[in-house]
């Protein structure tokens, strides 16, 4: 099994540069936002390994409300962010990148600070990567190839299925439709590649992963009991006085948004805010951040985030010594429906970490109200929404739900004894 | 009986009656030609108010207005700019909404006969019964309307005895309101489906299902004029333009009703494939039987529940009515939490998705309550039965079709959401290449993949096209006579 790995560079873009750098990034796309896969900077397509990527440029339009909090100033810098899921480690990624495209991100990086002619991009690159606090895979161990492969089986099955009359048994229909599946395979056509051997490493640093934070949150626990009173007491004189500043986006900056969404059947999705002011929010943020990828490497790791299935990817990234949080995410369906299902399945979870956040709705207790108010929330999303200049996937007009299905489809191949209900039931995957 | 608003003399009463014994109707496009004409012809027009449905009525007038409509008649723009965004960019304002509403291809908004390039400032809906729409048209076409406005539109309506062009019983599922605010929105009962929903999902000015109220514009009780309108009910200090007002979505869909049968009578069983595309029977039944638990907001009419008193919670896998029926998208039906209410543990473990695990699609689609429409349309042209319009030897028809109708307070969230994600979205519930089968525009994903499946079938041609449309907002009646006073 091959484990998922989530890259990122970031770097300030030097002053002045920034719209040279849009409109450069520009060319890199088929229709706004999206990335054409042969395009002469980065031939995404090319990559093997590559699920998502996109270059968007962190140019935080709520700076201001910092000031409207009382947080401190900062040279706080507008920064490109170049980041992507893949199969296997980063670091081979991002050396995949400088390998095939060294010019095309030599003209992209020119535009940030410390990147001279001179400089080894490749290095450059591995000096500028960030990890995110937290990371989301929806399917842990599902690969580029797999994903190509299996829906290329269902795309055979179907196919197939269509040809067959409508009252055929199922049991009948699977034998034919297993026959063909076969054949095909013996022509080469289908393949099915069995996965690659798990890194013993990976496995190693998961299982000592899954054991030590339950420990460690073990011989915490006195902490936390001590501490619940007070921590309440400061929690909700904050949730009480922090200032919620949730107005209406600009028409600009949503029609914006809008213009590069809704192309195909997934959408990307990158929000930026500052942290609200203090130690108590930074550190509740961290554990909350820490305890949460404890969930997405060992729990949420089979097609679902709690509730919510549509998510490719997504993470949670501190920059800028921690003032800032940038998260980003990969996601089937339109922004209305991603909204419509963080409030209405998750919004206990999206209150636990953004509430953290400069000018969010007002929560209670942590988990109560805050994204519940619709259209605070919705509003304050929208506004903290960066327009993803590039925004690449590997596996155009397929959802998650998809790649579960075609998953299964795959599983179901396995000759286990079946009745004319289970039958049934494989055909109606296809 | 539906309860009524409390409010009725200012709220338009299209908000509660259909107009069904009202049986000839038009639509009438306008453009405002003289804004102070058109404001005195606005601020003394008969609009039938809900106050009126107690009595006879043997006609109705029904005043809508776009936002180039509210900004021809003078309304100030920073009144204006705080209706919702999708209201004031309009149906066919952007790309991107195109996109979303599956109005491309055909359906683009280019090719439409009203609504794409241009938006009507006023919609101007005339109600009668038999033998009495003519008069009806007469009398409005005062001296004074005609300094006011140009028509640039004219819709007529067929009565087809309650069946759209395909022969369905039509306009059979609405959600019931809850206007006298006894139901707390959110509570546990919300875990199964209901069929009840807050006021302010319908009208502006009350709280909706999140228990809040939908943004609309509210003005300093200093403004001009602004004493005519009610107070806002989270804030007495401000007059509320919205209040009693609601969001008016029309879309004129032309129906290829010989392409439908055709299409249905190369199969063996026509009337049985159609009624699986559509879920229902043509007489309107329900492919399901009820369901054990009566449903909030259904009956206690029993033809309500033998109609509507079921969900689709026994059908998962669509076995008894295709996942992608038309139906069934319109309204999955479908409860905050699948399983419905449970005890407070199992709603725990579901709450952090430990639940239904193996099976995706389980939990794909919930929450139904967030996003119900109230359906006011008229069909159009004539239609045929399904035997001859199968038919292969008849001649072309005349466009024919429905005048879709529907009101609620967020388009976003309401009319665009089951547009989108729930109808022209291709890959709803799990399915993986099929769009509505009537609805659908066919057009294929970027990469290539087609929409225009359908369970075993393939190959769908379009049965519905986009010929025109417009948001529009139904004001309540002081708001009108506001607008109407508005000084430019």
């Amino acid at each position: 099994m091959t484990p998922q790995s989530a890259f990122m560079v970031v770097a300030p873009v030097r002053a002045g540069q920034i719209a040279a750098l849009r409109d450069l990034l520009r060319t890199m796309t088929w229709a706004p936002g999206q990335a054409d896969p042969d395009n002469a900077l980065i031939p995404f397509g090319r990559c093997a390994r590559l699920h998502f990527a996109r270059l968007v440029v962190l140019e935080d339009a709520t700076l201001a409300d910092r000031a409207a909090v009382g947080a401190p100033a900062f040279g706080a810098p507008v920064s490109l962010a170049f980041l992507g899921e893949c199969d296997g480690p980063a670091e081979a990624q991002l050396a995949e990148f400088a390998t095939l495209a060294p010019e095309g991100l030599r003209k992209i990086f020119r535009h940030c600070e410390t990147l001279d002619d001179d400089t080894d991009i490749a290095v450059w690159m591995r000096a500028h990567a960030v990890a995110p606090a937290t990371f989301y895979v929806n399917w842990v161990g599902r690969t580029v190839r797999q994903i190509h492969e299996e829906a290329a089986l269902h795309r055979a099955l179907r196919a197939r299925l269509l040809t067959l009359p409508a009252d055929m048994p199922a049991l009948a229909a699977r034998a034919d439709l297993l026959d063909y599946v076969a054949a095909e395979q013996q022509a080469g056509r289908l393949p099915l590649s069995p996965p690659e051997p798990t890194p013993p490493a990976w496995q190693l640093a998961q299982a000592l992963h899954a054991i030590w934070v339950p420990l460690l949150l073990v011989v915490l626990l006195p902490v936390f009991v001590l501490g619940a009173v007070p921590f309440l007491v400061i929690l909700r004189q904050r949730e009480r006085t922090d200032p919620a500043i949730w107005p209406r986006p600009s028409t600009p900056h949503a029609e914006a948004l809008a213009a590069i969404e809704d192309f195909d059947v997934s959408n990307q999705f990158s929000a930026f805010g500052s942290l609200k002011p203090g130690a108590f929010r930074l550190w509740l943020l961290r554990f909350l951040l820490w305890v949460a990828q404890y969930t997405t490497r060992h729990v949420y790791v089979r097609g679902r985030l709690a509730r919510v299935g549509t998510i490719h990817f997504a993470r949670w990234v501190l920059l800028d010594e921690n003032r800032r949080l940038l998260f980003a995410s990969n996601y089937d369906g339109s922004l209305d429906s991603y909204m419509d299902d963080f409030i209405n399945k998750v919004a206990w979870g999206l209150n636990l970490v953004f509430s953290n956040g400069i000018g969010y709705p007002r929560t209670d207790f942590l988990v109560l109200n805050g994204a519940k108010n619709e259209q605070a929330f919705k509003y304050y999303i929208r506004r903290h929404q960066l327009v993803t200049e590039v925004w690449f996937k590997a596996y155009p007009g397929l959802t998650a739900f998809d790649l579960a299905r075609n998953s299964r489809l795959r599983a179901g191949l396995a000759p286990a004894a079946t009745d004319e209900d289970a039958a049934r039931r494989w055909i109606a995957l296809i | 009986m539906t309860p009524r608003t409390h409010e009725a003399q200012d709220v338009q009463a299209l908000v509660e009656s259909g107009f069904s014994k009202l049986t000839e109707a038009c639509f009438l496009l306008l453009r405002v030609r003289d804004a102070a004409a058109a404001r005195v012809w606005l601020g003394t027009a008969p609009v039938t108010t809900a106050a009126d449905l107690h009595r006879h009525v043997p006609v109705a007038m029904q005043v809508a207005l776009s936002a180039a409509g509210l900004r021809a008649l003078g309304l100030p723009e920073l009144i204006l700019a705080e209706f919702s965004a999708e209201f004031l960019a309009g149906m066919a304002g952007e790309a991107q909404r195109s996109r979303r509403l599956g109005d491309v291809g055909a359906n683009a908004p280019e090719a439409w006969h009203w609504g794409g390039r241009s938006t009507p400032d006023v919609l101007l809906a005339l109600y009668a019964e038999p033998g009495g729409l003519a008069a009806l048209r007469a009398s409005t076409a005062t001296q004074a309307f005609a300094a006011g406005f140009t028509t640039i539109g004219d819709l007529p309506t067929s009565d087809m005895q309650g069946r759209e062009p395909f022969g369905f019983a039509d306009g059979i599922s609405q959600p019931s309101f809850d206007f006298a605010g006894r139901r707390t929105p959110g509570t546990d009962a919300d875990l199964a489906y209901g069929n009840l929903l807050a006021a302010g999902e319908l009208l502006l000015g009350y709280p909706n299902e999140y228990g809040r109220i939908t943004d609309r514009p509210l003005l300093d009780a200093g403004c001009p004029g602004a004493a005519l309108l009610p107070p806002a009910a989270e804030d007495a200090g401000r007059r509320d333009l919205g209040r009693n007002g609601t969001y008016l979505v029309f879309r004129q869909l032309a129906q290829d009703v010989q392409g439908f049968w055709r299409f249905a009578a190369a199969h063996s069983d026509a009337v049985g494939l159609a009624e699986t595309m559509v879920g229902r029977r043509l007489s309107g039944a329900p492919l399901l039987p009820p369901s054990a638990a009566p449903i909030r907001g259904v009956g206690p009419d029993p033809d309500d529940i033998g109609l509507n008193g079921f969900t689709y919670a026994a059908d998962p896998d669509g076995r008894r009515c295709p996942l992608g029926a038309h139906v069934r998208r319109a309204n999955p039906r479908t409860g905050d939490m699948p399983g419905g209410v449970q005890g407070p543990l199992a709603q725990a473990i579901r709450m952090i998705g430990f639940a239904g695990a193996g099976d995706p699609r389980d939990d794909l689609i919930a929450s139904s309550r967030f996003h119900r429409i109230l359906r006011r349309g008229r069909e159009y042209g004539r239609t045929l039965p399904p035997d001859q319009a199968a038919a292969t030897d008849t001649a072309p028809m005349p466009e024919t079709g429905l005048h879709f109708i529907c009101l609620n307070a967020n388009i976003q969230r309401q009319f665009e959401f089951i547009q989108n994600a729930w109808l022209a979205n291709a890959k709803f519930d799990g399915l993986s290449g099929e769009a509505d089968p009537l609805l659908g525009n066919r057009e294929p994903f970027p990469a290539g993949q087609a929409t225009d499946g359908f369970g075993r079938l393939c190959g769908l041609p379009r049965f519905v096209t986009v010929k025109g449309g417009a948001y529009f907002f139904l004001p309540g009646v002081r708001a009108l006579r506001f607008i109407a006073g508005a000084s430019g």
